[in-house]
């Protein structure tokens, strides 16, 4: 049947044209951070320095936890307005509880992953917007992290601020924290078979369940990693601010959003990249504050700024997937 | 033989299913024998997709027994179905678009775990697909989402013959062939003849009856909800099929359009494909239903695109003289609104004349609706019911009103069709002739070679250009397919 190779042969062209588009796309977070650290080099080149990287990423190592955890939510296409406060929660538990009475403080940190589980589980069975209970968690994360510190204080269990300050040879220890939580995340979710279940899950959970696996389990584990990685994020955080206040994770949670969008991931779908994630928050956390410091942009209108650099940010995102669609 | 291995793999006794006050399924037999391929025939609404989805576990029955391999099953299911042996190819495609071809092989086979799951679930589809679809260019590690709606019905339907612990006994195949051109459907079919003549079983469910004919050993017609006639395929015809099921006639008889001569109608549309390289052009005059053949994917659905936009924007190669609207074949994807009701779908092309004021007229849009409600048969209590609640074919034929009911002259339509029964066809086939005699011109592109007897004028399609024009007259199926595999095209 010659016309029946003619017409098998005819579509490899269009896969191969599709490969460079496609490697753009993966490319497009790693890019934009290049872009960000080249500003940086220009503004100040003593910045690009070991001691340099650790003063400007000490603080991305959180908010790239944070956007895992929000990514974990998002492969399942629910959105968790919570992560925010629920960070600043953990931080307060971290810094007290778990400072003066550890089993205590670490008993009640598993309560709320287990809390997170719950709500995983109340979201699939009860079909709730995951946008309209986690705004609701939210308020209670905050409320709760009033009670424990209505003042800012507390201290960090010294432990956890030995880990966060530990000094490595050559290479920053942040830069070493985002490449592992990028690898093991990576590998949990993109390279296990299970992690294919749960991406699939957001890519056509009726297929998925069609399948015979279970939509609930896998709701459930996203939600509880999600819990895992947002009370790491807190953890650390306090790790390196050696104290707490209700409010320190307040601006993670649209942080964290835009860092899964801005590192390749999509609302719906389960598309999701946990590298692009991470090099998503190290992208957001330079161009939140040193950018605009070495800018000379006075810390009043940094806040507007740091809008400013995100909508440009996540429009060239836009216009570039759009060829893509 | 053991007595498992000698019963038959599947019995429906007496099987109800209803939903709500509908009965979707009202007393059903059914057997499938070991190593038979069992066609499945009847309109949208039959009950034929309930009845897969008893057998695939995703339904449960109202009431009725189920016996698999000799033993009653008192609470069948998804995991136990698939224990069991059967597979099933659903009609709305059952990927997960944001995965690899080979991560959704791993979808469907718990077992592929562990260290190199990837690269056994890679190897295993890829060889079925190998198997199946010889030289089909889709590689284990393309995302889904990626592929054209063909690649991804070869895929689906290859996942399901692949076999890791489960057994392989009898495998669905809802309207296997509807998104595929003639040539892999071919390959496919002759695929089912081998895995049958091996001792599995298949039943295959599908509006086109010659496909059914051809490559059953048995098939059973069912029309409300009930098996109204089974028997050897060879006992059946089209005729009997159709007469069986129902429909009231078949497509080519009420053909009879009035030959007229083509300058004397002013034209609507003049286009050339993008890479048509000699002078030929599609052309299509007033009250004329143009008919874009060829193999699927070949330039027509891109070509309808062209002449959509080329109404509201000047293209060089496209001339477009009225008002135009599309009929899409992807329904979910690019036609319905799926949150919106039945007569909020239907008035959306026609919004700037159900205005009032600045509001939309609810009056007007409900006199829309309902007038075209009349006309074209769209079954439904309640036209304010969501869009969803309609079976496939009445969906298609709310996005058929949405055109006819607009101010569109010309309406394009890509493979409109697509799993649509043949009632519901043969209704629209009559609406369309209809309205072309009214004066709309009609660029229809379909894959299936019988609707192209209700064209005044076929373009056959081949790697994106016209290699065929074809008038009423010189139309036949063997041209259109000898046109559409022209060689060095």
């Amino acid at each position: 049947m010659s016309s029946g190779s003619i017409a098998g042969r005819t579509p490899v062209p269009l896969i191969n044209s599709l490969t460079p588009r496609r490697a753009l796309r993966a490319l497009l977070p790693a890019l934009s951070l290049a872009l960000i650290l080249i500003a940086i080099a220009y503004l100040n080149p003593r910045a690009i320095s070991y001691f340099g990287f650790n003063l400007m990423l000490n603080l991305a190592i959180p908010i790239a936890l944070a956007t895992i955890a929000q990514m974990f939510v998002i492969t399942g296409n629910d959105l968790d307005l919570s992560i925010g406060t629920f960070v600043g929660f953990v931080g307060c538990v971290t810094a007290t509880w778990l400072h003066d009475a550890p089993l205590f403080g670490a008993a009640v940190l598993i309560g709320s992953i287990a809390v997170y589980a719950g709500l995983g589980a109340l979201i699939y069975l009860r079909n709730l917007p995951s946008i309209v209970v986690t705004l609701g968690m939210s308020f209670v994360w905050q409320g709760l992290a009033i009670l424990l510190l209505p003042k800012p204080g507390g201290k960090a269990p010294d432990w956890l601020l030995a880990v966060m300050s530990v000094k490595l040879p050559v290479v920053p220890f942040p830069i070493i924290a985002a490449i592992v939580i990028g690898a093991v995340v990576h590998v949990g979710l993109m390279r296990t078979s299970y992690g294919a279940i749960l991406r699939g899950a957001g890519g056509n959970p009726v297929a998925i369940a069609r399948a015979g696996w279970s939509l609930l389990k896998a709701k459930v584990i996203l939600f509880t990693l999600a819990g895992i990685f947002g009370v790491i994020s807190g953890m650390a955080l306090i790790g390196i601010t050696t104290s707490a206040d209700a409010n320190i994770g307040n601006g993670y949670t649209l942080l964290s959003v835009a860092g899964v969008i801005l590192g390749g991931g999509e609302f719906v779908g389960g598309r999701v990249s946990p590298i692009g994630a991470v090099i998503g928050a190290l992208t957001l956390a330079l161009a939140a504050s040193p950018l605009l410091t070495f800018m000379h942009i006075p810390p009043d209108w940094q806040v507007g700024a740091n809008g400013a650099i995100l909508v440009i940010v996540l429009a060239a995102r836009a216009l570039i997937s759009r060829k893509d669609a | 033989m053991t007595s498992e291995a000698s019963a038959p793999i599947v019995t429906l006794d007496g099987v109800e299913k209803h939903f709500g006050a509908v009965r979707a399924l009202d007393g059903v037999d059914f057997v499938v024998e070991h190593g038979e391929c069992v066609g499945l025939v009847g309109h949208n609404g039959a009950g034929k997709s309930t009845l897969m989805h008893i057998l695939a576990g995703t339904l449960a029955p109202s009431s009725g027994g189920i016996t698999i391999k000799g033993a009653v099953q008192q609470h069948h299911s998804v995991a136990l179905a698939q224990k069991l042996g059967i597979r099933c190819v659903f009609q709305e495609l059952s990927l997960c678009p944001n995965l690899t071809v080979a991560e959704n092989a791993r979808v469907n086979h718990a077992s592929l775990r562990g260290f190199g799951w990837r690269r056994r679930a890679g190897d295993l589809i890829a060889a079925k697909l190998d198997e199946i679809f010889p030289g089909h260019g889709i590689g284990p590690s393309d995302v889904v989402r990626d592929l054209s709606i063909g690649k991804r019905q070869m895929v689906e339907v290859a996942r399901a013959f692949t076999v890791t612990d489960d057994p392989l006994d009898l495998v669905i195949l809802d309207e296997p062939t509807s998104s595929l051109d003639a040539q892999t459907a071919g390959q496919l079919l002759a695929f089912v003849r081998r895995v049958v003549s091996g001792g599995a079983s298949c039943i295959l469910i599908s509006h086109l009856l010659g496909e059914v004919l051809e490559n059953s050993d048995r098939i059973v017609v069912m029309r409300d909800g009930k098996v109204v006639a089974a028997g050897a395929a060879a006992d059946f015809d089209r005729g009997k099929l159709v007469g069986a099921m129902g429909a009231a006639r078949k497509p080519h008889a009420a053909v009879d359009t009035v030959a007229h001569a083509r300058a004397d109608t002013p034209v609507r549309v003049r286009a050339r494909p993008e890479r048509q390289q000699d002078g030929v052009e599609l052309v299509a005059h007033e009250g004329e239903i143009i008919g874009l053949a060829g193999l699927s994917g070949h330039g027509q659905t891109d070509l309808l695109l062209d002449i959509y936009a080329a109404a509201s924007r000047r293209t060089p190669r496209i001339e477009v003289t009225a008002p135009v609207a599309l009929v899409a074949g992807d329904r979910q994807a690019d036609g319905i609104f799926p949150l919106w009701s039945i007569a909020e779908n239907i008035g959306i092309r026609s919004i700037a004349r159900l205005r009032s004021g600045l509001l939309i007229s609810p009056e007007r849009e409900t006199a829309l609706a309902e007038e075209w409600q009349e006309k074209i048969a769209i079954r439904t209590p309640d036209l304010y019911n969501n869009i969803l609640s309609l079976s496939g074919g009445n969906q298609q034929k709310a996005l058929f009103a949405r055109a006819l009911g607009s101010d569109a002259r010309i309406v394009l339509m890509d493979d409109p069709m697509r799993g649509v029964d043949l009632g519901t066809k043969l209704e629209v086939y009559e609406l369309i002739r209809e309205e072309a005699q009214k004066g709309r011109t009609f660029l229809w592109y379909t894959t299936e070679t019988d609707e192209l007897d209700n064209c005044d004028h076929v373009y056959v399609f081949r790697n994106g250009r016209i290699v065929a024009d074809l008038g009423r007259r010189d139309l036949t199926e063997e041209k259109v397919i000898r046109s559409s595999f022209t060689e060095g095209a």
